[in-house]
């Protein structure tokens, strides 16, 4: 017993300092869109704590900001809750992805790790659990230390935002930086290339035509058909000739 | 409106969390048909795109597609480091960095 509650103490020190390691750069990008998203909320006329609610309960940012807009525009429940839902809807394909990964776990974990899955913590951890030695701990820790700064950042904020210089050291761009190297380490071959420069092609043309961001889900849904119709009827022979 | 708010957010967070719980809660305990695992194989590299070739090459709401942005520019030497050395960290600090530098020259 004693010794079950060492090795999992172990185990936790190890995932706590793993998790941190690979969590800082959603940290950055998360601290710069927090406090923008605290001004801005401020402005609205949520209080600080109105703001930690949100960032806690909903947890998801481009849905606040929407909500945000809404509320300032006068919209009540449904329609700010309908959008959210559209807007979030995408995480469907992220939580079915990390599914294979994170097999024989309890209910309570997997309901744990769901609450805090987002485009960026996702696309982390599976770009680890791909690489192989990165377990449920690990993840698990880079999703709530991405979610505590979240929630910190937006509260910061809106207490005291206003005063913080826009821009500071590019870290308006360290989520498109961190994207863009975890779309490296997800392009494993031919058909990973076809699938990412139709998906992005597709987003961008519906993203000029579709209000909010539903072309995320739109587009990467059919990709991923895509990529699986063309491995299905031309598949062994790229295979061959990826191998050779 | 201070009930009202309450109550907004916590509709969000429902229907925010649903679609986060259910794939995971109920596919992770199934063995998933070998298509299916194929499918979901593409699904980061597709998402991935298409959050970022939107996000650098269109702007504005609604959206316009404006090629000649400083996201654009950085993106490529970014890219190119993250081929070459791809690490994580270096391509975060890089990219960081040039989007603050040439933002400071050209404001």
């Amino acid at each position: 017993m004693v010794s079950d509650f060492l090795v999992s103490r172990e185990e936790w020190g190890k995932a706590i300092r793993e998790g941190l390691s690979a969590a800082w750069p959603i940290c950055v990008g998360y601290i710069a869109i927090g406090l923008a998203f605290g001004v801005i909320a401020r402005k609205t006329g949520l209080s600080p704590l109105d703001i930690g609610l949100m960032s806690l309960i909903v947890y998801a940012g481009s849905s606040q900001f929407i909500a945000v807009g809404m509320l300032g525009a006068g919209a009540g429940f449904w329609p700010i809750v309908l959008a959210t839902f559209s807007v979030n809807l995408r995480h469907l394909l992220m939580s079915s992805s990390l599914s294979l990964y994170l097999r024989n776990l309890s209910g309570s974990r997997l309901s744990l790790f769901a609450y805090a899955v987002t485009d960026e913590s996702f696309a982390l951890n599976m770009s680890r659990f791909q690489g192989g030695n990165w377990g449920w701990r690990p993840a698990l820790v880079v999703n709530h230390a991405t979610n505590l700064t979240w929630l910190l950042s937006t509260v910061a904020g809106g207490i005291g935002g206003q005063f913080i210089p826009s821009g500071a050291f590019g870290i308006d761009y360290a989520l498109t930086a961190m994207f863009l190297c975890l779309l490296v380490f997800q392009v494993r071959g031919l058909y990973h290339v076809l699938v990412a420069l139709f998906s992005g092609i597709l987003a961008v043309i519906l993203s000029l035509w579709m209000p909010g961001n539903g072309y995320v889900l739109i587009a990467s849904f059919l990709a991923a058909s895509v990529g699986l119709l063309l491995r299905k009827t031309t598949g062994r022979k790229i295979e061959q000739g990826e191998n050779a | 409106m201070k009930g009202g708010i309450i109550s907004i957010i916590i509709g969000m967070g429902i229907v925010t969390y649903i679609p986060r719980w259910l794939p995971l809660f109920f596919l992770s305990r199934r063995r998933l048909p070998p298509w299916l695992v194929l499918w979901l194989d593409f699904i980061p590299a597709a998402i991935l795109s298409a959050l970022i070739l939107p996000a650098i090459l269109t702007a504005g709401t609604p959206r316009q597609f404006e090629w000649n942005r400083l996201d654009l520019w950085v993106a490529i030497p970014t890219l190119i480091f993250a081929l070459r050395t791809r690490s994580l960290a270096g391509t975060v600090i890089i990219g960081m960095g040039l989007y603050w530098l040439i933002s400071r020259l050209y404001p």
